[in-house]
């Protein structure tokens, strides 16, 4: 065991943690920040995708330790300040970007990855993007869509509810 | 104006907030006080006889609570099948014991042999290791066609052979098909393979078992489709615990796909133990896990045989199928290739002669059960290839060889067995030439040609039956289980409504469609209504959600509970206004007599039942609670016609899909947006079927593609935007939203969509000789197929 600390979402935390244990068991298991979900063993899915200092890690590829001294924002820390979805969020939620939920939180911070470094993303560099993020449900197709209206750019149609 | 609420609004998903700020409840963040973890020791032999199971070295390990083996579960009843096939010739099914943990043998690659309870997972798993096994390898039989051959290399020695059973359908009509076809002017024969996919929800199954001593109450959470299912079969048939003694809670669950439907050995392992432990058990699997014990889907293979007169009219069908079942009959396995397969075989044609065989066979595999389609996508995946060859064959347009045999009159009873209550299949067509636009296929096959690439266009027509299923009619078929749905609905005192519902929501948006039915009835906001599902405890006993059920069942329960709810409120709001029950209207939330200024509000009607003080209490009973079970009378029959356009480079056979585009008919339409979601959804899986996916054996067992680095998920830069319309609509006759169910359309509609493409895109090309390719359709095949 050794002791490591870290900022998570804003807050300092300290904890005692196995030599092999992963970022993505620390967050659920020690601080049940259960946003952070794991679909696969493989580091292939990208359900378990947080941010480790501005960037873009699958919490399953790294060990907790690892992160000693980081910042770490989860989706859990991706809401606005009073609590009301941020853009990324919203988008997700008009453009019907997600149906059981479970690879969403990892979508979400591949999105905001994505959106800082490529402020306008083409549908082609969306799904190139997010090639280490799989989801079941929506064939990818609005989740597409939300990402480019969270970018500020026209989505064919609009908004769900004003279709 | 589109509707901003009620029936046909796209409302907005209230689930979603609690998705997208990482606040959702999946089985996995359920973590209960005391809990200790089981890790399974699986076998890595596909068929073997178990001599010695040493555990003595792992029981000396730290943390370790009990190791357990097959022998603790002797007199333990083994996991049931619900569904009993009768063959051509009278006799049931071949229906061997699927115990929890193996017993005697071990017959696939990941079947339970031991499982360690300890204080962590890592020491769980640490001493799971530590577990020796000794197994004594039997040669393992995996092909079909050689396991029904086999007399020596039997599966389940004790019957005697790997024939499951030999189904017939409609075996009466098994001499007029046979003669149509000796007959016939001429016959197109296809052989082909559904190749074995894994389901692949993105959350792996979850079992928490937990036993309160004090009541004597054993209480399951688990990532399923179904938890009164679960509590059925796990209580009565596995562990012997009487329903009111245990709970099973299915929360939050991250996509089911059918493969969350059944009852896994897990489920009971966990809830075991935990009784036997007196403490809380949980398993969580790996995806490594998932993709060794989860049930399987598709994986048949066929001939299929079309006979057509000299005018090109269908007059038969007769098929061939072997149907793997897997080394165990998971839940519902009998029932898929037979009748979710051969009642399908019409299709939207009006073929007189129609003969199904179906061959399922026990292998040394991971059990096969139903995955989105269910049969269904294997009868599509004939029926339009073999069509499209036959127009190759006879040198027609493919789409005009379907319309001349279309069914146009309804209620139309197909030679196997079911009665389409509606449908306009020319509209779907008349809709995908428009959507999919047809008209500017040439120009964008000149703009492929000019990059050096073959593009091909592909159709097809589907129609599925769904909305399952008629109770009195499965029960002859062989099912052991109603397939109700049931609704309470709860009027609060002052309004507001808990809706009880036993389907189940795992991504398809039900707390939010759900709604907008009661609103639409009562008049009430939609955020007035919350929906309660996936517990036992507060819902009443329900079938769950499969089969694109959910709204055409469950909803049509809804319906009815709030009718009676309405009915009851009717009268008491009479009572309130001094008028006769007959002169009271609900409009917008108020009562009101007809004709007249005098109204009450919902909520004042809904305060009385609860605080009776003016009230017939004379005539009715306080409270305003009402349960329905709905029993639909018939199937739904939603029906398409789907189009995709694939660019095949001749260089290396990879094929990219660069159009899709679906035409559907699912009757009225709740939530369009929900709806042209799943749509997305199916296609996407049928476009993994069709190109990237697939589950790989080799002759010895072994599971070769069992994790995301050999199984092909279809991934966002694989697949293309889908344009998709519902506008089409013939209601459905007998339920009361005249709703079809959308589920599983996208996935029984779309890999013929594409094969077709491709074979049009080869013989574009010039490779006239490609007359097939099973799926998935790798550049290694597609380029093969090309060299001849």
């Amino acid at each position: 065991m050794s002791d490591v600390t870290m900022t998570v979402n804003g807050k300092t935390v300290s904890r005692a943690v196995r030599g092999n244990e992963l970022l993505v068991e620390f967050l659920r298991e020690q601080l049940r920040l259960t946003g952070t979900h794991v679909g696969c063993d493989t580091s292939q899915c990208g359900a378990c995708c947080v941010h480790v200092n501005g960037e873009l890690v699958k919490a399953c590829t790294i060990f907790a330790a690892e992160a000693d001294g980081a910042e770490v924002s989860t989706i859990e820390g991706q809401a606005n300040p009073d609590g009301s979805l941020n853009v990324i969020q919203q988008a997700f939620q008009d453009h019907h970007g997600l149906q059981c939920g479970f690879c969403t939180p990892g979508m979400v911070m591949a999105a905001a990855s994505l959106l800082k470094e490529n402020p306008k993303p083409s549908e082609q560099e969306i799904r190139h993007y997010l090639q280490g993020n799989i989801c079941r449900c929506t064939g990818y197709h609005n989740i597409v869509r939300a990402i480019m209206a969270a970018s500020g750019q026209e989505v064919e149609g609009g908004a769900i509810a004003a279709e | 104006m589109p509707k901003d609420h009620g029936i046909g609004a796209s409302s907005k998903r209230r689930e979603d907030v609690r998705f997208l700020t990482g606040t959702g409840n999946y089985t996995d963040d359920i973590n209960v006080y005391g809990q200790a973890y089981v890790a399974f020791v699986r076998s890595d032999v596909a068929h073997g006889r178990i001599t010695g199971i040493d555990t003595a070295a792992a029981e000396a390990m730290p943390g370790v609570l009990k190791i357990f083996t097959g022998s603790d579960f002797e007199g333990v009843g083994g996991l049931p099948c619900g569904w009993q096939v009768t063959d051509r010739f009278g006799e049931v099914m071949k229906e061997p014991p699927h115990p929890v943990l193996a017993q005697g043998k071990v017959r696939h690659v990941g079947e339970m042999v031991a499982a360690v309870v300890a204080e962590s997972l890592q020491e769980a798993r640490d001493a799971a290791d530590a577990v020796m096994l000794d197994i004594e390898e039997l040669p393992a039989i995996v092909d079909m066609k050689k396991a029904v051959a086999s007399s020596e290399t039997l599966v389940h020695d004790e019957i005697g052979t790997n024939l499951c059973y030999d189904w017939g359908f409609v075996e009466d009509n098994r001499d007029a098909v046979n003669q149509a076809i000796k007959g016939a002017a001429h016959v197109t024969t296809l052989e082909l393979v559904n190749n074995r996919l894994v389901a692949n929800p993105m959350e792996p199954r979850v079992a928490v078992g937990d036993y309160n001593r004090a009541g004597d109450m054993s209480t399951l959470y688990t990532t399923s489709q179904n938890p009164h299912v679960i509590r059925l079969l796990m209580g009565a048939f596995v562990l012997g615990i009487p329903e009111h003694k245990l709970r099973v809670v299915a929360p939050d669950v991250g996509g089911g796909f059918g493969t969350k439907i059944f009852h896994y050995a897990e489920e009971a392992f966990c809830t075991f133990a935990a009784r036997a432990l007196k403490r809380p058990v949980k398993w969580t699997s790996t995806r490594s896990e998932a993709f060794m014990s989860d049930a399987h889907g598709r994986d048949h293979v066929t001939k299929i045989e079309l006979a057509l007169d000299e005018a090109n009219n269908f007059v038969a069908v007769r098929t061939e199928t072997y149907a793997n079942m897997g080394a165990y009959l998971s839940t519902f396995a009998p029932s898929v290739p037979t009748w979710l397969h051969g009642t399908l075989m019409a299709g939207n044609y009006k073929t007189p002669n129609i003969y199904v065989n179906v061959k399922a066979v026990f292998t040394n595999t991971v059990p096969v059960d139903a995955y989105r389609g269910a049969g269904r996508p294997e009868a599509t995946f004939q029926l339009e290839r073999v069509i499209d060859k036959a127009a190759r064959e006879l040198g027609v347009d493919p789409m005009a060889l379907r319309r001349q045999n279309f069914i146009t009159e309804f209620p139309y009873a197909t030679p196997v067995a079911v009665e389409y209550d509606t449908g306009d299949y020319h509209a779907t067509a008349d809709k995908i030439a428009e959507i999919a636009d047809f008209a500017g296929f040439e120009t964008r096959r000149k703009e492929s040609e000019a990059k050096g690439k073959l593009r091909g266009l592909g159709i097809n027509c589907y129609i599925e039956a769904c909305g399952i299923a008629p109770s009195n009619l499965v029960g002859q078929l062989g099912a052991r289980a109603g397939l109700y749905e049931s609704a309470t609905v709860r009027v609060n005192a002052t309004g507001s409504l808990s809706v009880m519902t036993g389907s189940h929501s795992h991504g398809q948006g039900h707390e939010t469609s759900f709604p907008q039915v009661v609103s639409e009835m009562i008049g009430i906001p939609e955020d007035q209504i919350e929906i309660v599902h996936g517990d036992t405890a507060n819902t009443p006993m329900g079938m769950g959600t499969y089969g694109s059920r959910s709204l055409a069942v469950g909803g049509s329960a809804i319906v009815r509970a709030t009718e009676k709810i309405i009915r009851k409120a009717t009268k008491i709001a009479a009572h309130l206004l001094e008028a006769s029950e007959a002169d009271i209207e609900l409009k917008n939330g108020a009562f009101s007599v007809a004709g007249t200024d005098k109204s009450v509000a919902w909520g004042d009607v809904t305060l009385a039942a609860y605080v009776p003080h003016n009230y017939p209490l004379e005539d009715i009973e306080p409270g305003l609670e009402e349960t329905a079970f709905y029993d639909p009378s018939n199937f739904t029959y939603p029906s398409g016609a789907y189009a995709c356009e694939v660019e095949v480079d001749p260089e290396t056979g990879q094929v990219t899909v660069e159009r899709f585009s679906a035409a559907d008919d699912f009757g009225n339409v709740i939530n369009p947006m929900i709806v042209e979601g799943q749509v997305h959804g199916g296609v996407a899986q049928g476009i993994g079927q069709a190109l990237l996916e697939n589950c790989v054996y080799d002759e010895t067992g072994q599971l070769l593609s069992a994790s995301y680095m050999d199984y092909a998920m279809p991934r966002a830069d694989n697949v293309p935007m889908v344009t998709v319309d519902h506008s089409c609509q013939t209601p459905c006759t007998h339920n009361p939203l005249g709703v079809k169910g959308c589920g599983e359309a996208g996935a029984i509609g779309s890999p013929p969509a594409v094969i077709n493409a491709v074979i049009d895109a080869l013989h574009s090309g010039g490779f006239t000789h490609v007359t097939h390719i099973d799926m998935p359709a790798t550049p290694n095949r597609v380029w093969a197929a090309m060299q001849g």
